[in-house]
């Protein structure tokens, strides 16, 4: 195939549709495809899709108050005044903060954890950003500290893990309900979700 | 060719984007993997949490091969633990030990029926109402994993003396009772025998027994079953002893 393009060196098409392939969502056929749409549309999209890799790249950081992934650090989250500081959401990774911030009703700030406790993979406690965690929680300011780490079971044992160690800050530490979906038909959800829902029932 | 089985997924690992390498304890085949596809999409990622007890379809061309699971859950166990630190630290605990301890492919039914109760003890308030009711539960476990593999502590007699009575102690090179008055000279080296593994042990039970059980079992998990491959124990293991040290002191 790559002689067909007359490639296989760095630079040439077949290491862009390499790399294109490396990107998640995107298998070889579909790089393939974003390829070509890409060397059709060199001046209109490429070329400024390329800037801007290279300029994200070289100017991305990572805030060093909630180790989330911005331009600035600290990151727009951690600087906006118009946030509610009394409240910190905990959250496994940046798309989870990102997925967080979606949402209209939550104006707190954030915390990546940067992964969950994980027997299999070797990921204990000391590789999770949870020391600073715990350092943010003792300022005065800090209220509540929201638990969103998935429903699964490591991200459960990390949320009792993290509900432990600020124990002693006295921060009220509260986690999300798990349950029915918005939109969610009984008959499709698994057991366990329904389990969930069952045991968080409220009166109405 | 293929199989049907039920069993209990151990693991779950991630392969590429949204498949999943599982681990399943099942009972006639023991510990197995397989590629479940899409299993860390958002329709199947609950079907493979560690816990869930499922029916299995095994299929792959050679026997040798990794191979396709198709999982069905029959019921989720991590699910109903999620909300007890402490209980779904156990489950977790005896998950990691079983992926750990037991070779693969090799059937170990009567380990496979011992996880399911000592699942449902955790689960169910009523069969254990509190940590040193199912901590007793888990330490009678991991004991039951060592006597499968061919390592049975013998608890009902003195090793020394041969009384059956005052057993306080476990000696830590045979694995064998040792009463309190053999003991005694050398309390320091041997490790606690606590009250409800004696013989006709019964009586109250506190944490510390419970830590104690959880101490001996590990130690001989520890020396027959992980140090020969040269492995440490399971971290979500060393996390239960940890946290209930905590709450025990």
């Amino acid at each position: 195939m790559s002689a067909s393009h007359g490639m296989g060196g760095p630079g040439t098409i077949e290491a862009l549709i390499q790399l294109l392939a490396k990107v998640p969502g995107l298998g070889p056929r579909s790089a393939r495809r974003a390829a070509l749409h890409l060397l059709k549309r060199r001046e209109s999209l490429m070329e400024p899709l390329a800037r801007a890799l290279k300029d994200t790249a070289q100017s991305v950081k990572t805030c060093s108050i909630c180790h989330n992934i911005d331009m600035t650090d600290p990151c727009h989250v951690c600087t906006d005044p118009k946030r509610d500081r009394s409240q910190i959401c905990v959250v496994e990774e940046v798309g989870d903060l990102w997925a967080m911030d979606r949402v209209v009703g939550f104006r707190g700030l954030y915390h990546v954890l940067g992964g969950t406790l994980s027997a299999l993979d070797g990921i204990g406690p000391e590789d999770l950003n949870v020391g600073q965690l715990v350092e943010r929680a003792k300022n005065p300011e800090v209220k509540e500290v929201i638990l969103a780490t998935n429903a699964t079971v490591d991200g459960q044992t990390t949320a009792h893990y993290i509900a432990e160690r600020l124990s002693n800050t006295g921060v009220t530490v509260s986690a999300l309900a798990h349950g029915v979906p918005v939109g969610g038909e009984l008959d499709y959800l698994d057991e366990g979700t329904l389990f969930a829902a069952l045991k968080a029932r409220k009166p109405v | 060719m293929d199989w049907h089985d039920d069993g209990i997924v151990l693991s779950a690992r991630r392969h590429g984007e949204t498949s999943a390498i599982v681990h399943v304890l099942t009972r006639d085949h023991g510990v197995h993997a397989g590629l479940v596809k899409g299993g860390f999409a958002k329709r199947h990622r609950s079907t493979i949490e560690p816990g869930n007890r499922v029916h299995t379809t095994w299929r792959a061309r050679l026997a040798e091969h990794l191979g396709n699971f198709a999982l069905e859950c029959t019921h989720a166990h991590g699910a109903a633990l999620m909300d007890n630190a402490n209980r779904l630290a156990a489950m977790s605990a005896a998950l990691a030990v079983a992926e750990a301890a037991l070779p693969e492919r090799e059937p170990h039914p009567a380990t496979l029926e011992a996880l399911e109760a000592l699942l449902d003890a955790l689960e169910h308030i009523d069969i254990a109402p509190d940590a040193t009711a199912w901590g007793q539960l888990y330490v009678r476990w991991e004991l039951g994993l060592l006597s499968e593999l061919g390592f049975r502590l013998d608890l009902s007699h003195c090793a020394s003396t041969g009384v059956t009575e005052d057993l306080l102690w476990v000696s830590p090179k045979s694995g064998r009772a040792v009463s309190a008055s053999a003991g005694e000279p050398y309390a320091a080296q041997l490790l606690a025998l606590p009250g409800f593994l004696r013989l006709g042990g019964g009586g109250q039970v506190s944490l510390r027994d419970i830590i104690q059980g959880l101490k001996l079992s590990g130690y001989f998990i520890e020396r027959h079953l992980f140090a020969p491959h040269d492995r440490a124990m399971p971290q979500a293991r060393a996390r239960l002893v940890e946290r209930l040290a905590k709450q025990g002191v």
